[in-house]
């Protein structure tokens, strides 16, 4: 900082612009502006305008070319009284910009990564890939009607140290909608084939609730894939589920009707916002849903009880393994945590309900951290 | 001539059917028994008959407010129709629609219409739904000469020719439009409308079976092979008033005398088949004998039969609501 | 979520199901354009181009230009409808309705049920209707609330984009006869439009808001109008409720009734003329069955009764605003207080 040197910067007009052409200079270096006075013509993609000087002084210094386009913030001008030797200047206009090119760099990381599709195994699977570092990557599986981001609290998390996957499983999100036969070993040969497009030969899996169970039927069937394994509230541990919220989710078209069921989902219901509401129902009518969704819980969850028992070999997976469950899931118990084999690392984690991922999105990130770091 | 010896006496058994339907309601109507507006076409049976000997399951037809001949003569079932003239519940529309909206899609029939020139536009339709699933099938418009007159009528063979429709407008001319005359209400000629379209237009002898059938035999191909559109101006006249207690006062007075006498299109079937030697006397004699049967049949069940109920009033509004 | 406009919404659903349906086929003045004339085949794509791309992407035997002779080519689609296809027709202007109304509404609506059940006449008639383009006053109407009324017509007004797709879609697999209403002023405005197909059901209302002072009954454009008086009374310490009707036939009674019970104050918009209207059609309701909840008499904000003006200066007073929303808020928020 310098006494009296002044930057003039390329301004915001408008939430949408991003950057501006300096068109045309008004005033030549050396000359005194006005505060207010016209200094330079700027063009937008949505309007051309006259620039106003933001400050009065002498105009030292014209670092915008004519014709060149900057992104917003960027520096145009600077002021500075006459008496300001020119290496000062140099010595600003430096300073300012190295500033700027961080901020820039920050700016353009805060903008929020993509989904995107790819075909594995014939089918289209929508994911989001976020983040990069050392190590198998981290890929996270979601639950029964849900879709990737239901892991937005912890993908974020995890991707300023590791490369992350989520994705959305057949029947859901934006994946392509046919289910064969909506069991288990459909679902995991799915996320196998996602796995062979990308060529991840290993990978930390999580899963919630489903796609806990289909995390750890992959693990079983392709334990060299799997680094290590994380199951949040999984499926497969025992045969009570709640198949009132199963049989509401289906139903339930309704926004009204259809909040009390996702507010079993959680310990506190205020927690289940109109946008989540709407966002379900708008899932809920896309072709082919009520079939896929209906199909999986038949085969999974078929006659009000789960059809899926993998707990039992648990004891098999060479990988580490750990369950995080919420003390007050109302849709699988907590108790289904219980005598799982000694080497199975169980959280249980209080004041939580079923989407414990969410709820206690912290304590899930640590104890994600702890495996990765083991892996 | 290509009719077979079965093709006349179904020929014949239509158009006998039809009288006999026709007479009957005049009757029961006179009698106070049928409810609303009846228009008869008693008289005209040549044409309906005429043309629709040449369709099948796969063709369409659109008729007028008088459409038993029509209707009748596309295979609907006259048992049905009675009941239905009588808004019974067991009658083809269900009681729902009565003489005016006669009709049975599945023989093809797309109604009777109390819109005059309501026809043509389906008509379009339908033939454009035969060309677009390649069904093979025509679309027929019986329309009157007042209907002649009507907007949807003219748009309709202008869409039919642009499009090239697998359609034919029959234009029944039994020389009213209610109580006035189509030598005065038609501008130009319907054979001209035709042609001023663009579209083969022919003038027929609606009293004479075979000429409309050799007629519409034409049409009928030159659709079928995608040759677009024809008109037939069918010249006819009617027994029965406009309507039902008509008391057609603008006729002459020995006009429908003199047309029973002379141009009763049975009459002159008869004579024609029996010049020909191609069916004996007693053939049609017990044709007219079963239709006869058949009809006064048709209306003692009418009679019998049981009303809609309020359970029945909001029913089929929708498919779903 | 991809953003898409209204326009695109409509050409997606039209798109999808001739994709998925080979029956679906579209009709009407210039939806592909250029017919019979030397230049660009698919010229225009409607009037607004809201059909572009259908035609090369389907041939001119699934997109058929008409003369213009409404009165035919609206039968037409009603006969084929009838007849083994799923018509998606183009009334352009839903002002022009007085040629070929009895298409609609003595054949198309009637078929089923004076048939005896015995036709289906699955046909869908697109058209455009609102004020805001300084069309006039024959090319500016709503007139939804005249299809309303006739028995077996169902009718559709979507307010935005995602809404349009999902209604378009689900008005072709309709099997009656409906006539889906697009905002002139709207074909430019986007929302998050899925790519998938899908159906949002006829005769279930939208709550875009929930509040618990006032409720705001609205339906196409004017639910966004509807909306931003919304959101400037709560800043006034006035929470709305706003229902976005979607159909007017059918119509969701449960949503209006429940809603106007929980507040007892309702206003209704409705852009349409004031006699006979849906707005009146919604406050007899209101009043009839909801009676005992009621705290003020229910408000309508319309349009006055005259012909849509052309000047803008008289057409911008014509079109119910979000100012005038919030004053009979204020006012049904204040009948009977202090």
């Amino acid at each position: 900082m310098s006494e009296g040197i002044e930057a003039v910067v390329m301004p915001k007009w408008g939430l949408a612009m991003q950057e501006g052409m300096l068109a045309a200079w008004l005033v030549e270096e050396g000359e005194t502006v006005a505060r207010g006075q016209e200094i330079a013509e700027i063009e937008t993609s949505k309007i051309a305008n006259v620039f106003e000087s933001p400050a009065a002084g002498v105009l030292r210094r014209r670092v915008a070319r004519e014709g060149e386009t900057l992104p917003v913030g960027a520096l145009l001008a600077v002021l500075a009284p006459a008496s300001v030797h020119e290496e000062a200047i140099d010595r600003f206009v430096a300073e300012f910009e190295a500033r700027f090119a961080e901020a820039l760099a920050a700016r353009k990381a805060e903008a929020a990564p993509e989904p995107a599709t790819l075909e594995a195994g014939g089918r289209r699977i929508r994911y989001l890939e976020v983040g990069e570092g050392e190590g198998p990557p981290v890929l996270f599986l979601h639950g029964f009607g849900g879709d990737l981001t239901s892991w937005s609290l912890n993908q974020e998390a995890l991707a300023g140290e590791r490369r992350t996957l989520a994705l959305d499983l057949p029947g859901h999100g934006g994946s392509d909608k046919r289910i064969a036969r909506g069991d288990l070993e459909e679902l995991a040969e799915a996320v196998a084939a996602f796995l062979d497009t990308l060529g991840l030969s290993r990978v930390h899996l999580v899963g919630h609730s489903l796609g806990g169970a289909v995390a750890l039927r992959l693990a079983l069937d392709r334990p060299g894939r799997v680094a290590s394994l994380t199951l949040v509230a999984p499926a497969g541990f025992g045969e009570e589920i709640a198949d009132a919220y199963l049989e509401g989710f289906l139903r339930e078209r309704r926004a009204r009707k259809l909040r009390p069921v996702l507010e079993m989902l959680v310990r506190d219901p205020t927690m289940i916002g109109r946008e989540m509401v709407e966002e379900v129902l708008r899932y809920k009518r896309l072709d082919g849903v009520p079939e896929a969704l209906a199909k999986i819980r038949e085969s999974c969850f078929g006659g009000g009880r789960q059809r899926i028992l993998l707990r039992d070999r648990l004891a098999e997976l060479p990988m580490p393994v750990q369950v995080l469950w919420g003390r007050e899931d109302r849709i699988l118990p907590a108790r289904q945590a219980e005598g799982l084999p000694e080497g199975v690392a169980v959280t249980i984690l209080e004041e939580c309900g079923h989407l414990a991922h969410m709820e206690k999105a912290e304590a899930c990130n640590a104890a994600l951290r702890r495996f990765l770091a083991g892996g | 001539m290509q009719l077979s010896r079965e093709d006349l006496l179904e020929a014949y058994r239509r158009m006998r059917l039809i009288r006999e339907f026709e007479d009957a309601v005049h009757e029961e109507f006179a009698a106070g028994n049928i409810p609303g507006f009846v228009h008869l076409y008693a008289g005209e049976e040549a044409s309906a008959v005429g043309m629709c000997m040449h369709l099948d399951d796969r063709d369409r037809i659109a008729s007028t407010h008088r459409g038993h001949g029509h209707c009748i003569a596309k295979g609907c079932d006259p048992r049905a129709m009675m009941l239905e003239i009588f808004g019974k519940r067991e009658g083809l529309c269900a009681g729902k629609g009565g003489s005016m909206h006669i009709a049975d899609l599945e023989k093809g029939m797309m109604g009777a219409n109390g819109i005059v020139g309501g026809g043509p536009p389906l008509i379009c339709g339908a033939a454009l739904a035969a060309k677009t699933l390649g069904t093979g099938g025509v679309a027929v418009a019986f329309v009157g000469d007042g209907g002649s007159n009507q907007g949807t009528t003219l748009e309709s063979y202008n869409l039919a020719k642009v499009w090239n429709l697998p359609a034919i407008f029959v234009i029944e001319d039994n020389g009213y439009a209610e109580s006035t005359a189509s030598s005065w209400s038609v501008g130009g000629s319907q054979t001209g409308r035709a042609a001023g379209f663009g579209m083969p237009g022919v003038e027929v002898d609606g009293f004479d079976f075979f000429a409309v059938w050799e007629a519409a035999r034409e049409a009928v191909e030159r659709a079928r092979e995608g040759g677009g559109p024809s008109l037939l101006h069918v010249r006819l006249g009617r027994y029965y008033g406009h309507f039902e207690g008509d008391a057609c006062t603008y006729r002459a007075p020995d006009e429908v005398e003199r047309l029973k006498a002379e141009k009763d299109p049975l009459v002159l079937f008869r004579r024609r088949v029996g010049e020909a030697g191609l069916l004996e006397p007693t053939d049609l004699d017990a044709i007219d004998r079963e239709a006869r049967e058949q009809i006064a049949r048709a209306v003692s069940d009418a009679k019998a039969a049981g009303y809609p109920t309020e359970a029945d009033l909001l029913t089929d509004v929708y498919a779903s609501y | 979520m991809p953003k898409k406009s209204f326009r695109q919404a409509v050409n997606e659903a039209l798109r999808q199901e001739m994709e998925r349906d080979p029956t679906v086929v579209v009709m009407g003045e210039d939806v592909a354009g250029g017919m019979g004339a030397p230049g660009e085949q698919d010229a225009w794509g409607g009037p607004l181009g809201v059909t572009k791309g259908l035609m090369p992407q389907f041939g001119r035997e699934r997109v058929l230009d008409t003369p213009i002779s409404e009165s035919a080519f609206i039968g037409a689609a009603v006969g084929a409808a009838a007849t083994g296809l799923r018509p998606v027709a183009e009334l352009m202007f839903v002002d022009f309705m007085g040629v070929c109304f009895d298409q609609i509404f003595n054949q198309a609506a009637k078929f089923r049920y004076m048939f005896g059940g015995k036709a289906t006449t699955p046909v869908v008639i697109r058209t455009m209707y609102g004020a805001g383009f300084r069309a006039a006053s024959q090319h500016s109407q709503c007139l939804y609330n005249i299809f309303t009324h006739i028995p077996g017509l169902k009718v559709a007004i979507p307010s935005n984009a995602y809404e349009a797709k999902g209604l378009l879609i689900q008005a072709i697999r309709d099997d009656d006869p409906v006539m889906f209403f697009e905002h002139k002023a709207m074909y430019d405005e986007e929302a998050e439009v899925p790519d998938e197909p899908y159906a949002i059901p006829f005769g279930e209302a939208n709550l875009v808001r929930e509040g618990e002072d006032v409720t705001i009954v609205a339906l196409g454009r004017m639910v966004n109008v509807a909306r931003d008086a919304a959101d400037r009374l709560e800043g006034e310490g006035i929470s709305c409720t706003v229902v976005d009707l979607r159909t007017t036939s059918p119509l969701d009674r449960e949503t209006v009734l429940e809603t106007a019970a929980e507040t007892g104050r309702v206003v209704v918009v409705d852009e349409a003329h004031p006699r006979c209207s849906v707005a009146t059609d919604i406050a007899a309701l209101i009043a009839q069955e909801a009676f005992e909840s009621l705290e003020a008499p229910v408000r309508m904000v319309t349009a006055p009764h005259a012909p849509v003006p052309f000047s803008p200066a008289l057409e911008d007073l014509y079109i119910p605003s979000a100012d005038r929303i919030a004053e009979a808020v204020r006012e049904v928020h204040g009948h009977g207080r202090r």
